[in-house]
């Protein structure tokens, strides 16, 4: 994994496909302790103090996504309570295995549970 | 979301964040140092600086704006009474804090400190490989103060902190050895372009690497940068061809600005001058003011047009390159690069040559220092002052990485 400064974050992009092989949607997931997010006009930016590094939600969508993992059961259920498609879904599987890759989001490995 | 793409995303950059992505916090103008390639003129403390209570309520105005980070520099941050209190308190806020230090202060005992923080970050200022290349710019006995604070670093175990370089005509043939040097105490190195600010007006025509160094340096990066920092200062390369990697465009007042010790906003790091100078902290609205509403941050934020440079078939990928390099060399603002890969920097600066450029605002050099002015041609071969420098990194993505 590369660490100098280089593109954004590029979810759903070919790279992305390539670099993070599947993503367990129905697995519970919830964002890393160490991020930090900040929402901006094309989504939102993403901070985590432990890598030290910056990923950038390129929609809303994908935010409200990211914002609910915690609360729902599974990924593919915080998809669902974000208003999306099961044809949607393969685009946000790969975003969201680009951000587990990071380190972003990781698994919630029980109730209340500490990563 | 899936059409998404960096250009895109540098599209919405050019129209400003509602909050830097990070900023630069220049928080003395004192240093033990006197590097001669200097970006703030720093020397001697200026009396109007910000208080402690000053200072934690930018901080707090920070963590309301969610800033993830400051890139905390000076002067030599560390000689201030309360500089650790600041950092913790910035940690306890939520503001990350990267800081750039010559390492007077990273004694053994404050290195166990910092290494047991996640929130952080410590970047030491190198600008040689060797004593001989980095006192001569930084001052006699600088090599040694910067590797003792690396090494007190390394046995406290911190891990990847930075290594950061300022290249010049005499050390981009050292490259090799930063990065085994860095590879040698498990820190990451980090380099960054030498700009003509502050002190660094007077030596930039003798220190900046020639145009074949420049192309060496851009080969460099392609082959040996994995892993290497750049502050995405080096964007004007990609008029060579490839995009080197992170956010090719000029950050200034969009994802990045500065905060000088007396609390005066610029553009940028690299442009301490009244035209860059978009307000202050102790202004009524405080920082986010300034940020948000400033005239000057406004007008950075509008689409940048005309010009020689729209001409030119590079002009895409290097976007007529640093603002603060063309202004503290007499340049047009929508001109070419002084260091334009194209080699239209060169015959730009022949042109004006002669003309006055502009004197970056306010000097607080140690006394003592002969005041060189600015000029356009060599400097005269008898004149043998010493070079220091600190460097400054404002990138607004340093650290980014793609999460692919």
């Amino acid at each position: 994994m590369s660490t100098r400064p280089a593109a954004p974050v590029q979810p759903g992009d070919a790279q992305a496909i390539a670099a993070a092989p599947g993503f367990d949607l129905d697995a519970a997931w919830r964002l890393h302790p160490q991020v930090s997010v900040r929402p901006e006009r094309f989504g939102a930016l993403l901070y985590h103090f432990g890598t030290r590094r910056l990923s950038f939600l390129k929609s809303r969508e994908l935010l409200a996504v990211v914002q609910s993992l915690a609360s729902q059961p599974s990924a593919r259920a915080a998809c669902a309570a974000a208003g999306l498609g099961p044809g949607e879904m393969p685009a946000y599987a790969r975003a969201l295995a680009t951000l587990a890759a990071s380190s972003m989001i990781t698994p919630a490995t029980g109730k209340g549970a500490a990563a | 979301m899936t059409a998404g793409t960096a250009s895109s995303l540098v599209a919405e950059f050019r129209y400003g964040l509602d909050a830097p992505i990070c900023l630069t916090w220049e928080l003395t103008y004192a240093c033990n140092l006197s590097c001669v390639h200097c970006l703030s003129s720093s020397g001697r403390r200026d009396p109007a600086e910000l208080s402690t209570t000053e200072c934690k309520a930018v901080i707090d105005e920070l963590e309301r704006m969610q800033v993830f980070y400051v890139n905390i520099g000076g002067g030599e941050p560390t000689v201030r009474g309360d500089f650790w209190e600041l950092v913790d308190y910035a940690t306890a806020h939520h503001v990350g804090v990267k800081f750039s230090t010559n390492g007077v202060k990273i004694t053994p005992d404050i290195a166990r400190k910092l290494a047991a923080s996640d929130y952080v970050d410590v970047q030491i200022s190198l600008d040689g490989a060797t004593p001989d290349v980095n006192d001569a710019v930084r001052g006699q006995g600088s090599y040694e103060l910067a590797l003792r604070a690396m090494r007190n670093l390394a046995d406290a175990g911190f891990a990847g902190f930075k290594i950061s370089v300022v290249m010049t005509r005499y050390n981009v043939s050292q490259l090799d050895e930063f990065k085994a040097l860095a590879d040698s105490f498990g820190a990451q190195l980090r380099i960054t372009r030498l700009r003509p600010s502050g002190r660094g007006a007077d030596v930039w025509n003798d220190l900046h690497p020639t145009a074949g160094q420049q192309r060496q340096l851009y080969d460099w990066l392609l082959a040996r940068g994995e892993g290497v920092l750049t502050g995405d200062s080096f964007f004007h390369l990609a008029g060579y061809g490839q995009e080197l990697p992170g956010l090719n465009m000029c950050g200034a007042g969009r994802v990045v600005c500065l905060i000088d010790p007396v609390g005066d906003v610029y553009a940028c790091p690299f442009a301490i001058h009244d035209a860059f100078l978009a307000g202050n902290v102790r202004g009524e609205g405080g920082f986010a003011e300034v940020w948000r509403n400033s005239e000057l941050f406004t007008d950075l934020r509008r689409p940048q047009a005309g010009g020689a440079c729209t001409q030119c078939s590079a002009f895409d990928a290097c976007q007529g390159g640093c603002m603060a390099a063309k202004f503290f060399t007499g340049l047009p603002l929508d001109g070419p690069d002084p260091e334009c890969v194209k080699g239209h920097g060169s015959s730009a600066l022949a042109m004006a040559a002669g003309a006055a450029a502009p004197r970056p605002s306010g000097d607080h050099s140690h006394r003592g220092r002969v005041p060189v002015p600015v000029a356009i041609g060599p400097r005269p071969a008898d004149d043998d002052r010493a070079v220091p420098d600190r460097a400054c990194n404002q990138s607004p993505l340093a650290g980014l990485t793609p999460a692919r």
